[in-house]
């Protein structure tokens, strides 16, 4: 039951392009575009980096996560709208399944992305300082991450059942994006405002984390916030989506 | 100057890749005249009508629209015509008055006249209430009765109304046939009107013509149209409920069975009215006493049917 | 010409009048330029101290000169959906059976487009300059700014109009916006040209778009501009997109609206 919703949720994001697209390509283009538009910051002293290629790769894994999110909570707000989750409510499926199905679809593109992510990014000369096992933990990593921004996208989703409404989260995605740690380290941030806000954007930890893989290895330090995040994260959003769905689903 | 306010289209045709909308048609209308354009979904009535009003080029043939031809003088056509089109193209996020104002500027109305003709306007169409509320917020009739309002704006002397009363309601349908036959009557306008609705072709038109897969296959006064293929219909009301069965049995001997009430039976009479006493006879003979026995003029419907071997009817009862 | 003129600014009118009545149809061509400006501005300032950035105004300037660009192209390129929405709901049809001269429409169009980017370049120059922006300009180098803004805005709205024209649908959104998009970040966005690495570097010096941002962060500095390149680049860009755009008016005209 699970199985075949995830399939659908797969089926319906692979049969709009315009949904699989801006998942690979828009963060690969950014990342061509930042790589060689900012390859010279990676000589600011202190910069953790030898390419600035290596920094950047980090960044897709969290834009990934967003389109996951948007994905997710435009799928459910849509099945709402269509009548759709009120059929589901005459069958015996239960919330919990339909809410998986839908999360593990979505979640399935974000790991082909990150495959992609990785696989572009090693021909252009990316090295994971982690070794191989550290190359397995970057796509644990992106599942994580499409699991917590889905349940988080697959609330909004559910709560507002209006597709517009999670697409009005777009902005969501530049502000959490552009104000962390994903340019520069936030050590090498001269405007302390930024810096500050960066440092309470949970996203720039989630960056760090990715990145301490690649760059530096294995980092306790960095690699903990980042779990911690994604666990909470997960949790929470995921238990805001299934009561959401029980709402949904009311049936007497 | 005065140009004629009428529309002269001869063997006009449209064809998109390798579909022919439009086929050849050629037809004529007076000044003044109130002419019905009558098809089906797909027809050809409203590539007819964006020809016509210049927003789609001909891809063979003439038009000529208040003495202008549609291909080469658009600019000279736009200025005689009004138009209100299929799908009203209103602005939800604009009032009734901004729309009246906007379309009077579009037009090159002088800036004092405008305001006058925009008060005008609104009360002409029964929106003076509603002026200032936004388009997004009216009703279905309102929004036609803006639209019409709107193509009204420069006083032209050719009204375009593509399917006008699709989806209104039979009050605001009626409302509106009475504002198209005022402006026919008492300013002279020349209006082209397509429909799927027989009856709003019947009540409006001074002529119309039928429109089939891109062709014209019938044209002529309404009358003349029924009368050339009329052949009446005939309702019966047994006196005895039981002998319906057998009353239906014999009108069959006199043409193809139609629709009719529950406890009548009716036929379309094949001999036309002339063969009415010969149909009492025969059931006087039977013995089948009659409670009522009318006699139904032929419609449009039946020109429809005879002349495109559809029926139009079943959409237009809506 | 009184007939042109009289469609151009009911067009216009229109397009004005919807977005002061609802000022939440400017936020998106508002919040990207401001999102960038807040991002790139603050987040990067310490790019500005690389060894071979030389830019006497600040970084901040420097990214204003970006974003400035941005939001005058998108402006642009928000009209064009517009148009397209326009197109796709058949309003387009009421202009093009009342207007006796079909140009003044694009006229029109344009207009409106200007005056929502002067509305947009004018709240985010206010946003830079009350965070501390401290461009260098004389009045000559403002007035300069202006007229690249504006040429700015008309060559990405007549690219968009002539999209939204042919294809006449909301769906061409991203045929409209992505190519603007890429063309603006295949400048030197963060770094002056010279610092700029690899295959970007190479696409920039060729990018049209490279002399408009170059020259605009030039105004904003006060330096010396090389006003035939850079204006003459803009004004070049305007008139193959105006041509672009009426071809765009002619297919629509020829397919029906």
């Amino acid at each position: 039951m699970t199985s075949d919703l995830a399939r659908r949720a797969l089926l319906r994001t692979l049969r709009q392009p315009a949904n699989v697209v801006p998942v690979i390509f828009f963060p690969m283009l950014l990342v061509a575009i930042n790589s060689a538009g900012l390859d010279a910051a990676s000589e600011l002293p202190g910069f953790p980096a030898d390419s600035y290629l290596d920094f950047i790769i980090a960044v897709p894994f969290i834009q990934g996560g967003l389109f996951a999110m948007l994905n997710a909570g435009t799928d459910l707000a849509t099945d709402i709208e269509s009548g759709f989750l009120r059929r589901l409510a005459l069958t015996p499926v239960r919330g919990t399944s339909l809410l998986l199905g839908q999360v593990a679809g979505v979640v399935a593109l974000s790991l082909v992305a990150a495959v992609v992510y990785l696989t572009v990014g090693f021909i252009a000369g990316v090295t994971v300082a982690a070794g191989p096992a550290g190359v397995v933990a970057l796509l644990v990593f992106a599942v994580a991450i499409g699991l917590m921004f889905s349940s988080i996208g697959a609330f909004v989703g559910l709560r507002s059942g209006s597709p517009q409404t999670v697409q009005g989260f777009f902005p969501l995605f530049f502000v959490l994006l552009f104000l962390s740690s994903a340019n520069l380290p936030r050590d090498l941030m001269e405007q302390d405002w930024f810096a500050t806000v960066a440092g309470l954007n949970p996203v720039s930890y989630l960056i760090e984390g990715i990145r301490s893989l690649v760059v530096t290895g294995w980092d306790p330090a960095a690699l903990w916030p980042a779990i911690a995040i994604l666990v909470v994260g997960t949790l929470v959003g995921g238990a805001a989506a299934a009561h959401a769905m029980r709402t949904n689903l009311v049936r007497t | 100057m005065a140009p004629a306010s009428g529309i002269e289209v001869e063997n006009l045709q449209r064809t998109f890749k390798d579909l022919t909308a439009v086929d050849g048609i050629s037809f004529a209308i007076e000044p003044g005249e109130i002419f019905g354009f009558l098809g089906p979904n797909g027809a050809g009535k409203s590539t007819t009508v964006l020809m016509l009003t210049t927003l789609l080029p001909p891809s063979g043939g003439r038009a000529s629209v208040a003495g202008f031809d549609v291909a080469t003088e658009g600019p000279d056509v736009r200025r005689h015509i009004g138009a209100a089109l299929q799908e009203a193209a209103l602005d939800p996020l604009l009032t009734g008055r901004e729309h009246l104002r906007l379309q009077a500027s579009l037009q090159g109305l002088a800036k004092q006249t405008r305001d006058a003709r925009t008060v005008e306007l609104l009360e002409r169409v029964g929106l003076t209430d509603a002026a200032d509320r936004r388009v997004g917020g009216y009703s279905g009739g309102m929004k036609r009765r803006l639209d019409l309002a709107l193509a009204l704006v420069h006083g032209p002397s050719i009204l375009f109304l593509d399917e006008p009363t699709t989806g209104l309601d039979p009050q605001s349908r009626s409302d509106l046939w009475e504002e198209v036959s005022r402006l026919a009557r008492d300013e002279g306008v020349t209006v082209f009107l397509t429909t799927q609705y027989l009856e709003e072709a019947d009540q409006l038109a001074d002529r119309i013509a039928i429109i089939s897969r891109g062709s014209i296959v019938a044209e002529g006064t309404p009358d003349a149209l029924k009368g050339e293929i009329g052949r009446p219909s005939l309702e019966v009301v047994p006196s005895d409920a039981a002998d319906r069965e057998r009353l239906a049995q014999v009108l069959s001997e006199f043409g193809p069975a139609t629709a009719a009430p529950t406890g009548a039976a009716a036929v379309r009479l094949e001999a036309g009215a002339d063969g009415l006493a010969q149909v009492v006879r025969r059931l006087d003979a039977e013995g089948i006493g009659l409670n009522t026995f009318d006699l139904h003029a032929p419609t449009l419907d039946d020109v429809f049917l005879a002349k495109t071997g559809e029926r139009l009817a079943d959409e237009a009862v809506a | 010409m009184r007939e042109f003129s009289s469609t151009a600014r009911a067009v216009a009118w229109r397009s004005l009048h919807i977005t002061f009545t609802n000022p939440a149809l400017l936020a998106p061509a508002l919040i990207f330029p401001l999102m960038f400006y807040v991002a790139f501005a603050g987040g990067l300032s310490s790019v500005g101290d690389l060894p071979g950035f030389e830019y006497s105004a600040g970084y901040d300037t420097f990214q204003f000169g970006f974003v400035l660009l941005q939001a005058s192209a998108f402006g642009g390129v928000f009209s064009g959906f517009g148009i397209a929405a326009d197109f796709e709901r058949g309003f387009a049809r009421r202009y093009m059976l009342s207007a006796p001269r079909r140009e003044a429409i694009i006229v029109g169009y344009l207009l409106g487009a200007l005056g929502r980017a002067a509305i947009t370049t004018s709240l985010l120059t206010v946003v830079a300059l009350v965070t501390g922006m401290r461009p260098q300009s004389s009045a000559a180098d403002v007035a300069g700014l202006v007229l690249l803004v504006a040429l700015t805005c008309t060559a990405a709205m007549l690219f968009a109009c002539g999209v939204a024209m042919r294809l006449k649908t909301v769906q061409a959104g991203p045929a409209m916006q992505m190519p603007v998009f890429l063309v603006l970040f295949l400048a030197p966005v963060f770094v002056p040209l010279d610092l700029v690495a690899g295959w970007v570097h190479g696409v920039a010096t060729v990018n049209p778009v490279t002399a408009l941002m170059t020259g605009g962060r030039d105004l904003l500095a006060g330096e010396a501009v090389s006003e035939l390149l850079v204006f003459g680049t803009a004004i070049a860009l305007a008139g193959g997109f105006a041509v672009w755009a009426l071809r765009g008016l002619r297919s629509a005209e020829r397919t029906g609206s």
